[in-house]
C-alpha cells in the first residue's frame, strides 16, 4: 500500500465514520463472560435471523457511559444492558426511550410477554433479560481446612486473614456489610435509610479498608484472585462460576448474604439505530434468548417460560445451570433482594459519600 | 566655516537620510520591519489558529462549566420567575408553592426533575428523592399547595432547600468553585466548611501537591548522579549510556506501567525474588501496589528521564576547571561539591524539577492503574465526575483550580528557565 | 572522570560507591522495560518466570501469546491458517484493529502536526517575531496542561460539534498534541542555521519559497524528521483523550492495553508491550542517527 492510497482510503474512512450505511446495531454490555454469554445468545443468532450485524462494545457500567452520552447529545449506542435501578433512574430522568411491551414476543405456549416476564422484570424503559447476583467469593486453596461461610467471614480478617476486593460502589458493597454488621435482609434497607444505617455501613466497611483492593470492571474480580491479589473478593456471581466451572479455578461462592438484581436492555434516547435496536430487543428477549444466554453464564432469565429451556452450561458441555443461578431454593437462605427504589433516589449521594469515605485516608 | 549655516533648519537637513526613491529612511525601515513582523506572524498564525480552535476554545468552553449550571434554572420557570420577583428574605408564599407544584408536575410530565433533584442534591446532599418522589405525586396535589407539599414530605419547609433552590435560579453560580474547595454556603449566604464527612478535595490537592513533590524530590535524587556521571563520562561512553536514559523515554508509558504491574504485584517479580530470597515470608509479601507506593514507583519512573535531561544539558557545560582550581586552593572534594558545583547546577535542578512536578500534578493513568485508592491524584477525580457521578461543573470547577496551579508554575518555569530552552533528548 | 592521582582513600570508596548507585539507578531505569520481555514468552499463563523458564528449558518458552494477539476478535481462530485465515486475522483481530488505527491516526496526525509546526517554528525562530514568547507558551502549552483537562474539554467540543467518535476529531486532538514537540525540536535546530544562506540563495536569484526547500528544509530536515518522531510516538502513546471521545472503531493499541491492564492482565498485554519496546528501540535509534546528522551539518560536535 503506497502513501497515496493509504490517504484515500483513511479519508474515505474518516468521512464514512459519521454516517454508516450498512444496518447494523450497537449493543453497551458488560465485558467479560457477561458480553460473551450475551454474543452467543444474543448477537449472532440475531445476526444469523436478520441480517443486521451487532457491534458489541463494553463498559465497566453501561449506565454511567450512556447517561454521559444522552446529556452530552452524541448518543453512539442503540441498546444498553443495564441494572434495574438504573434503568428507573434513567427512565426517570428522560434518558431513555420508552418500550412498549407489544413488540415483545409471547411465551412459546402463546402466554403474552406481560404475564411471562417474572414481576419486577419489565419496567417502562428496560426489557429484563436476567437476574444476577453481587456474591462473595474465595480462593479454596487459601481456605483449606475452615472455608468462610457466611458474609460476616468476609469482614473478619483475624480468622480468614487475607486482602479483599471489592467493588468501588456503594450499592450491594453498603447492604452487605449491614448483613455482615448483623442486620437481617428484610431491614436492611429501613436502617440504610437513616442516617445511623449509613454510618453504620461504613464503620464495617471501615473494619477491612485497609486490606481491600477495589474492582471496577466485572472481569477484575476473577482476575484477582487468580493472580493471588486477593483472598476473597466481592463478585458478580456468573463471572464467579465461569472461572470456577469454565475455567476449572479454585474459586468458591458464598451464597450468604447474597444481593440479587434484574438487569435488561434499554434504549437511549437519541439511538442512531432506532429500528434495529427494537427489533433486537424483541429478538434478544425471546424465551429462547433468555434460555439461550443461562446456558453461558449462571445469571437466571426473567421469563418463566425460558426456565424450562435452560441447558447445561455451554463451556463444559455438562454441568446444571439450575442450582448455580442467584434464584435457586438453596441459594436464597440469607438473601436480598436490591430494592430499586432505595437506589432510584440515594445513588447519587450515597455514591458521592462513598466516594469521599474511600478518597478520606 | 562661517558660511554653513548654523540652526534647527539645516541639522533637520541632515538627519533626513532618504531611500533611492526618497521616502525617509526612517519610515521606509519601519515598514519594512513592520512587513517582516506580518511575515513571522503570518507563518505561525494557522497554527496559532488552529490551537486556538482545537485547544484554548474547547477548554475555555469546559471552564465554562464550572460558573454555568442551567440544570434547575431551564427546568423551573414558574419558580425561577417567582424567585426573581421576591427578592431574598421573604419566605416562600403559597404562590412560590404554587409554583413549585406546577414546575414538578411539568418536570415530571418532561422527565427533568431528575436533573432538577440533582442540580438541588449538589447543594444539599439526600434531597435529590425530595425532588423524585413529590414528583411522581405532584398530579394529584391540591390547593392549598403549601400544605399538600408539607404532607407529601415536611422537608419542603426547610430553609436550605429553599435557599439551595433559590441559588440554583441563576444559572451563573461560584459554588462549585466553593465545593471544590470544601466549602459552602449556610443560610445566610456565608461561606462555611462542608460537613466533615463530604470534605475531600482540599486533602486531595494536598496530597497531589505532596505526591508531586515526594515524586520530584526522589527524582532528583536519583537523577543528580546520573546526570553528572553523563556530563563528566568521555563522550563516547556517555552516549552509550545516555540510551538508558532515553529508551524509557521512548516506550509506551502504558507499557511501562504494564511492567510495573508486573514487578510490583502481589504475586509479582519483586515479592518472588524477595520470598525467594528469604528476605520476606510468603505470607508477609509487601502491598507494592494499589496503594501509594505504586504511584511513587511507578511514576518516579516514568518521570526520572525528564529530570535528568535538563541536569545533564546543564552540567555538560560546566567546565572541570573550576573543581581542579578548587582542589588546588586547598577545598575538600565535599567543600568542592557544595561550594562550587552545586551552586552551578542550580538552573538544571530548577528546571527539572519545575518541569517533573508539573507533569506529576497532571498525571492520569498512572494512578488510575497502580495508584489504588489512597494513590489517587485529582485528575483521577476530575476524571471519576466526569465518567460516574456526572458531576460535571464541579469537575469543571476542579478542573479549572488544577489548570491555574498547572500555569502558574508554567509562568514560573519560563520566568526561570525560558520555554524556549526547552529540550528533549 | 578518573580518580585523580591524590584522591584519599574515602575518596576511592566513594568514587566505587558513587559508580554503584549510578549502576543501580540505571538498573532501575532499564530493567523493568527489560523484565516483560521474557516473560512475554512464557508458557503458562502467569507474570513470574517459572522453574523451566530459569533453568532455560525450550519448555518454558513458547509464542502462545504472540499468536493469542492475532486470534482474539477473530471469528474463527481455530480454522486452518490459510489465506482465509490470515483475511479473518486482519478484518478481525481486535489488537490488528487496533494497530491498524493507531498507524491511521499517528500517520496523519504527525503529517499536520509536522507541517503546521515546522511553519510556525520558521516564523518563530525569525528575530522580527513580535509577541514571540506569549505566542510560543500558548503553542507549548498542550504539553503542559494536564492530559485530563484537554480530554474533557474536548470530550464537550466534539459532543457538540459531532466530531467525537470520528477519524477527524482524534487526528486533530493528537496533532495538537505532538505540535509543542515539533515546534521545541525544530526551532531548536533553527538556532544553529546561518542564516546568511538565505540571503546567498536570494543574492542569487531565489525566491523565499525556493530557498526554502532547497536551502533551509534540507539543512533543518533531521530537525523536522526527529520532531515528527515525536508528535508520531506522541500520538501512538495516547489514550486519555482516545477515552473520553473516540468511538468503537477508533480503538488504538493504547486503548486496548488500557482495557487489557484493567481487565484481564495476560501475557499477551507483554507480548504487545515487547513489540512496542522494539518499535521504541528502532525509534531511538532513528532519533539518535539523525541527531548526529544534524550535529555534523552544523558542524557543532563530532559524533
Amino acid at each position: 500500500m503506497n502513501i497515496r492510497t493509504m490517504l484515500c482510503s483513511t479519508a474515505c474512512l474518516a468521512l464514512m465514520a459519521g454516517a454508516s450505511t450498512a444496518q447494523e446495531v450497537t449493543v453497551l454490555g458488560w465485558g467479560g463472560d457477561y458480553a460473551r454469554s450475551q454474543i452467543e445468545a444474543y448477537h449472532k443468532p440475531f445476526t444469523e435471523e436478520t441480517g443486521i450485524r451487532v457491534i458489541s462494545v463494553d463498559a465497566d457500567n453501561p449506565a454511567t457511559p450512556l447517561k454521559a452520552m444522552v446529556e452530552a447529545g452524541n448518543v453512539t449506542v442503540d441498546v444498553a444492558v443495564i441494572e434495574y435501578a438504573d434503568a428507573v433512574r434513567l427512565c426517570d430522568e428522560g434518558l431513555l426511550e420508552v418500550i412498549d411491551t407489544s413488540i415483545l414476543e409471547p411465551a412459546p405456549d402463546g402466554t403474552p410477554a406481560e404475564d411471562d416476564f417474572l414481576p419486577g422484570t419489565l419496567t417502562e424503559c428496560m426489557v429484563g433479560t436476567d437476574v444476577f447476583s453481587t456474591i462473595f467469593a474465595y480462593d479454596a486453596t487459601r481456605f483449606p481446612d475452615n472455608p468462610p461461610t457466611t458474609i460476616a467471614d468476609f469482614f473478619d480478617t483475624d480468622n480468614f486473614p487475607g486482602k479483599r476486593g471489592v467493588r468501588r460502589n456503594a450499592k450491594a458493597t453498603l447492604e452487605m456489610a449491614l448483613m455482615a454488621d448483623g442486620v437481617p435482609a428484610e431491614e436492611v434497607y429501613d436502617l440504610l435509610e437513616t442516617q445511623e444505617g449509613v454510618e453504620r455501613a461504613f464503620a464495617k466497611l471501615d473494619t477491612i479498608k485497609g486490606d481491600i483492593v477495589w474492582w471496577e470492571a466485572g472481569a477484575q474480580p476473577p482476575q484477582l484472585l487468580a493472580d493471588g491479589e486477593v483472598a476473597m473478593t466481592i463478585a458478580w456471581n456468573g463471572r464467579i462460576f465461569n472461572a470456577a466451572v469454565g475455567e476449572g479455578k479454585p474459586f468458591e461462592i458464598v451464597w450468604d448474604g447474597q444481593v440479587y438484581e434484574p438487569e435488561g436492555l434499554a434504549i437511549p434516547v437519541g439511538a442512531p439505530n432506532m429500528e434495529e435496536a427494537l427489533q433486537f430487543v424483541a429478538f434478544a428477549t425471546r424465551a429462547e434468548s433468555l434460555a439461550r444466554a443461562a446456558e453461558w453464564i449462571s445469571y437466571g432469565p426473567t421469563r418463566r417460560s425460558a426456565a424450562p429451556l435452560v441447558g447445561v452450561f455451554q463451556v463444559d458441555g455438562e454441568t446444571e445451570m439450575g442450582p448455580n443461578l442467584p434464584t435457586s431454593e438453596e441459594n436464597m437462605t440469607n438473601a436480598l433482594a436490591s430494592s430499586y427504589e432505595f437506589w432510584v433516589d440515594r445513588d447519587a449521594e450515597l455514591n458521592e459519600r462513598f466516594n469521599a469515605w474511600l478518597l478520606a485516608n | 566655516m562661517s558660511d554653513i549655516p548654523i540652526g534647527p533648519t539645516a541639522t533637520a537637513r541632515q538627519q533626513r537620510l532618504e531611500t533611492a526613491d526618497g521616502t525617509p529612511l526612517k519610515s521606509a525601515l519601519a515598514r519594512a520591519s513592520r512587513r517582516q513582523k506580518l511575515r513571522a506572524l503570518a507563518l505561525v498564525a494557522p497554527l496559532a489558529l488552529f490551537i486556538i480552535v482545537t485547544f484554548v476554545l474547547p477548554i475555555g468552553q469546559m471552564l465554562l462549566r464550572s460558573v454555568n449550571n442551567t440544570q434547575f434554572s431551564d427546568n423551573m420557570p414558574a419558580l425561577v420567575q417567582w424567585f426573581a420577583e421576591n427578592p431574598p428574605g421573604i419566605d416562600p408564599d403559597e404562590a412560590a408553592f404554587a409554583a413549585l407544584v406546577s414546575d414538578l408536575r411539568n418536570g415530571a410530565a418532561q422527565r427533568t426533575v431528575g436533573s432538577v433533584g440533582t442540580r438541588i442534591n449538589y447543594e444539599v446532599p439526600g434531597t435529590r428523592s425530595l425532588f423524585t418522589a413529590t414528583a411522581r405525586r405532584a398530579a394529584d396535589l391540591e390547593p392549598p399547595y403549601r400544605e399538600a407539599l408539607l404532607e407529601v414530605n415536611s422537608d419542603w419547609a426547610r430553609e436550605d432547600i429553599w435557599a439551595a433552590m433559590r441559588g440554583a435560579s441563576q444559572a451563573y453560580t461560584a459554588n462549585f468553585y466553593l465545593a471544590a474547595v470544601d466549602r459552602k454556603r449556610d443560610l445566610d449566604g456565608n461561606i462555611v466548611q462542608s460537613d466533615p464527612q463530604n470534605r475531600v478535595y482540599v486533602q486531595l490537592f494536598l496530597r497531589t501537591f505532596m505526591l508531586s513533590g515526594v515524586i520530584t524530590l526522589i527524582c532528583l535524587l536519583l537523577g543528580f548522579p546520573v546526570a553528572h556521571l553523563l556530563a563528566t563520562l568521555p563522550l563516547r561512553k556517555s552516549n552509550l549510556l545516555m540510551i538508558l536514559v532515553l529508551l524509557p523515554f521512548w516506550t509506551s508509558l502504558l507499557v511501562r506501567t504494564t511492567s510495573w504491574i508486573v514487578l510490583l504485584q502481589g504475586q509479582g517479580v519483586v515479592n518472588n525474588v524477595l520470598v525467594a530470597l528469604g528476605v520476606i515470608g510468603d505470607d508477609g509479601r509487601l502491598a507494592l501496589m494499589y496503594n501509594q507506593a505504586g504511584t511513587i514507583i511507578a511514576m518516579t519512573h516514568v518521570l526520572l528521564p525528564f529530570m535528568i535531561l535538563p541536569l545533564y544539558s546543564v552540567m555538560k557545560t560546566i567546565p572541570p576547571s573550576y573543581a581542579r582550581a578548587a582542589r588546588s586552593l586547598g577545598a575538600t572534594s565535599w567543600t568542592t561539591f557544595r561550594r562550587i558545583y552545586l551552586p552551578q547546577t542550580i538552573p538544571g535542578i530548577g528546571a527539572g524539577s519545575i518541569l517533573v512536578f508539573i507533569l506529576a500534578m497532571g498525571y492520569y493513568i498512572t494512578p488510575a492503574l497502580v495508584g489504588g485508592a489512597t494513590g489517587q491524584l485529582i485528575s483521577n477525580q476530575i476524571a471519576f465526575h466526569m465518567q460516574n457521578s456526572l458531576n460535571w461543573s464541579l469537575a469543571a470547577a476542579l478542573a479549572a483550580l488544577l489548570l491555574g496551579a498547572v500555569l502558574l508554575l508554567y509562568w514560573v518555569y519560563d520566568r526561570l528557565v525560558g520555554i524556549d530552552n526547552m529540550k528533549l533528548g | 572522570m578518573a580518580l585523580p592521582i591524590y584522591a584519599s582513600p574515602l575518596e576511592r570508596i566513594w568514587y566505587w560507591t558513587y559508580r554503584v548507585i549510578c549502576a543501580l539507578i540505571f538498573i532501575f531505569l532499564i530493567a523493568p522495560i527489560l523484565v516483560i520481555i521474557p516473560l512475554s514468552f512464557n508458557a503458562e499463563p502467569y507474570f513470574t518466570f517459572t522453574q523451566k523458564m530459569l533453568s532455560l528449558d525450550p519448555e518454558g518458552y513458547s509464542l502462545r501469546w504472540y499468536d493469542r494477539l492475532l486470534t482474539f476478535g477473530m471469528q474463527n481462530p481455530d480454522a486452518p491458517r490459510d489465506a482465509a485465515w490470515w483475511g479473518d486475522v486482519w478484518r478481525n483481530s481486535a489488537w490488528v484493529k487496533a494497530a491498524k488505527n493507531s498507524v491511521i491516526i499517528g500517520f496523519f496526525s504527525t503529517i499536520l502536526a509536522t507541517v503546521l509546526g515546522t511553519i510556525a517554528a520558521l516564523g518563530l525562530s525569525r528575530a522580527e517575531m513580535p509577541f514571540r514568547k506569549p505566542i510560543m507558551a500558548i503553542l507549548i502549552s498542550p504539553m503542559i496542561v494536564p492530559i485530563i483537562i484537554t480530554a474533557t474539554g474536548l470530550f464537550f467540543f466534539y459532543s457538540a460539534t459531532g466530531l467525537a467518535g470520528s477519524y477527524v476529531g482524534i487526528i486533530l486532538a493528537h496533532a495538537t498534541l505532538g505540535i509543542p514537540f515539533v515546534i521545541i525540536t525544530v526551532t531548536a535546530t533553527l538556532m544553529g542555521f546561518d542564516r546568511s544562506l538565505l540571503r546567498a540563495a536570494a543574492n542569487l536569484g531565489a525566491g523565499p519559497v525556493r530557498s526554502f526547500f532547497k536551502v533551509q528544509l534540507p539543512l533543518i530536515m533531521p530537525g523536522v524528521i526527529s520532531g515528527a518522531l515525536f508528535a508520531f510516538v506522541t500520538s501512538f502513546d495516547e489514550v486519555v483523550v482516545v477515552l473520553f471521545v473516540a468511538g468503537h472503531d477508533q480503538q488504538t493499541i493504547p486503548r486496548q492495553m488500557w482495557n487489557g491492564i484493567r481487565e484481564q492482565i495476560s501475557p499477551s498485554i507483554l507480548a504487545v508491550a515487547t513489540i512496542l519496546v522494539v518499535l521504541s528501540i528502532a525509534l531511538l535509534t532513528a532519533v539518535e542517527l539523525l541527531r548526529r546528522r544534524s550535529e555534523r551539518l552544523r558542524g557543532v560536535s563530532p559524533a
